[in-house]
């Protein structure tokens, strides 16, 4: 009995896994492999490939238009990083025990609950050049209409605000959530030593905030090169591609262009930059794992 | 509690404060709020521009009938349903299954697979776009439903393992060893032991990886192309297209296609909060 035990333990975790695993390793591992090896093959996405060597990238690297995708993945990841500051400083107005404020916090994160792809429509609305609350607000100060999302200096920016909202809200609850499991003792200790404000917060508040900055900043990375639906609901990359990112470069290379190596090198590249950050995730996590 | 409660500062402070929360929050949701306005115009005032005042006569009622009858967005928001209601069921079955194999067997690569797990959740879409499309039109499954179920499901199966492993590895040995004295068998110590205790999680994963499916794009548009798949979000984007002038319609969908989600948020709200912070309150 005991041996059928020990056997079925040995062999039960291979069960429960399988699926799983087996699921994951088809759909998200191999491709991930495949996609790396398409890159250096010349394809159109239906015909023979052509094995081509390193010219896929080679050429990338001279591709203009991939520059600009670069610099605007740059422009939504410095510029995503206001949202957990602005998130927490929302969370710090809003953590208080007034009546109906459950339902204000809640209302604050619908940004992040809907589909990216409304909240893509809302701003285009938002910056209409015609009937644009925001060009009505220009109005108000006696500046002239900007038409954002056809400007090529605006658009990325006009993009970037619109992802930011949802971000906020995410950063938000992080913070809300943080901020409720703060340590009551250190809080009054520190107040009786006469710390408040600004002091407080720096010094004995963000302290036991860490684990919540680590992950919003964390998710507000990956947001920021992961930006896709934005992109393509408000501009598909225009004007002339000036709002385009990689993730939608490489989908404009392989859907439209039938580019589907010269499209894989690109997603190879996103891949890179994102892997710093993936490898950073994991070497956090599971040293917190061993503690 | 920081900032210092309210409640200790001078009343007119107090009430600025109550005021202020109710501004802000307007401000916030200022764009969402026209947009609801919108959704309830009419043509005449779409025409004249009146886009963020109140609509000069109410079309409620009349626009959404519209979009329900003179658009595909009821076949939308149905194949939305059809696809994100077995995504999330197959997620979490499979998921809580390898959960619980990470967090209560010890074998060789338990932390490796973990961490595969982790990793696999934050890769970009586009590394997998090319072969996840080959691989769905080698099967068959190009454009249809269950193509789109399977990749969620795989997908998604990074996170939620995540997601139980960590729930999973709080629960005590003693009971499953318990069982496993007594001699139950492994599956029926995961159906009678483990499962009931996971409940909670299960809920608050649910709900989580339900609006992750729910508002995907890109795989919309990449594993799909006939208004008969498509899910709401591809099919707001393709109204768009249709219905260029007719901003009322476009309104009113994005409203029909955002309601599910938040829905879902106001109603298990506790078990979306405790899904998405997981890990913001322990180092």
């Amino acid at each position: 009995m005991q041996k059928l035990h020990s056997r079925q333990q040995q062999w039960m975790p291979v069960l429960f896994l399988a699926p799983a695993v087996i699921l994951f390793v088809v759909y998200v591992i191999f491709p991930i492999l495949q996609s790396i090896w398409l890159s250096f093959y010349e394809w159109d996405g239906i015909g023979e490939k052509t094995f081509v060597g390193f010219s896929n990238y080679i050429e990338l690297f001279d591709d203009y238009q991939f520059w600009v995708a670069l610099k605007n993945n740059l422009y939504w990841m410095v510029f995503f990083m206001l949202a957990p500051p602005i998130g927490l400083g929302i969370a710090l107005f809003l953590n208080q025990k007034v009546m109906g404020i459950r339902l204000v916090k809640s209302m604050f994160f619908f940004p992040f609950v809907i589909s990216q792809v409304v909240v893509g429509l809302v701003f285009s609305w938002f910056y209409d050049p015609s009937f644009g609350l925001f060009n009505k607000a220009l109005g108000l100060f006696g500046m002239e209409p900007v038409a954002v999302l056809s400007d090529e200096n605006w658009v990325t920016f006009g993009i970037i605000v619109a992802g930011l909202w949802p971000q906020i809200a995410y950063c938000m609850i992080l913070y809300l959530t943080g901020l409720n499991n703060l340590s009551p003792d250190q809080i009054e200790a520190a107040r009786l030593d006469g710390a408040h404000g600004w002091k407080m917060l720096r010094h004995v508040i963000l302290p036991q905030l860490k684990p919540a900055t680590f992950i919003a900043i964390v998710v507000t990375v990956i947001g920021a090169l992961r930006s896709f639906d934005l992109v393509a609901t408000m501009t598909s990359g225009g004007p002339f591609g000036t709002s385009s990112v990689l993730a939608y470069f490489m989908y404009e290379q392989s859907i439209f262009n039938y580019r589907a190596g010269y499209g894989a090198a690109i997603a190879t590249v996103l891949f890179l930059i994102m892997d710093i950050y993936i490898a950073y995730f994991l070497w956090r996590m599971l040293k917190s794992e061993k503690a | 509690m920081f900032p210092t409660p309210i409640e200790k500062r001078s009343l007119p402070f107090n009430l600025s404060y109550r005021v202020a929360v109710w501004i802000s929050l307007f401000l916030w949701l200022l764009p969402l709020l026209a947009v609801l306005l919108t959704s309830a115009r009419s043509t005449a005032d779409i025409n004249a521009g009146n886009y963020w005042g109140i609509p000069s006569e109410w079309m409620l009622f009349e626009n959404y009938t519209m979009v329900f009858t003179e658009t595909p967005m009821l076949r939308y928001l149905l194949n939305s349903i059809l696809i994100t209601v077995p995504a999330v069921i197959g997620a979490v079955a499979l998921s809580t299954l390898a959960g619980y194999a990470l967090a209560k067997f010890k074998f060789r690569g338990n932390v490796a697979l973990f961490a595969a797990f982790i990793a696999g959740n934050f890769v970009p879409f586009q590394i997998l776009m090319i072969p996840v499309r080959d691989l769905t039109i080698g099967m068959g499954l190009y454009d249809t439903a269950t193509g789109l179920i399977l990749f969620h499901v795989a997908f998604q199966t990074g996170f939620c393992t995540l997601f139980m492993r960590n729930f999973i590895v709080g629960l005590p040995d003693e009971l499953i060893e318990a069982a496993r004295v007594e001699g139950v068998s492994e599956w029926q110590i995961f159906w009678h032991v483990v499962l009931p205790l996971v409940r909670p999680a299960l809920a608050a994963l649910s709900v989580l990886i339900f609006t992750f499916i729910w508002n995907d794009y890109f795989w919309a548009l990449v594993l799909v192309q006939s208004d008969e798949v498509r899910p709401i979000t591809a099919g707001i984007s393709a109204l768009k297209g249709q219905w260029m002038a007719s901003w009322q319609l476009i309104a009113a969908g994005s409203i029909v296609a955002a309601l599910p989600p938040v829905i879902l948020f106001f109603a298990m709200q506790r078990h979306f909060i405790a899904g998405l912070t997981l890990g913001a309150t322990k180092g």
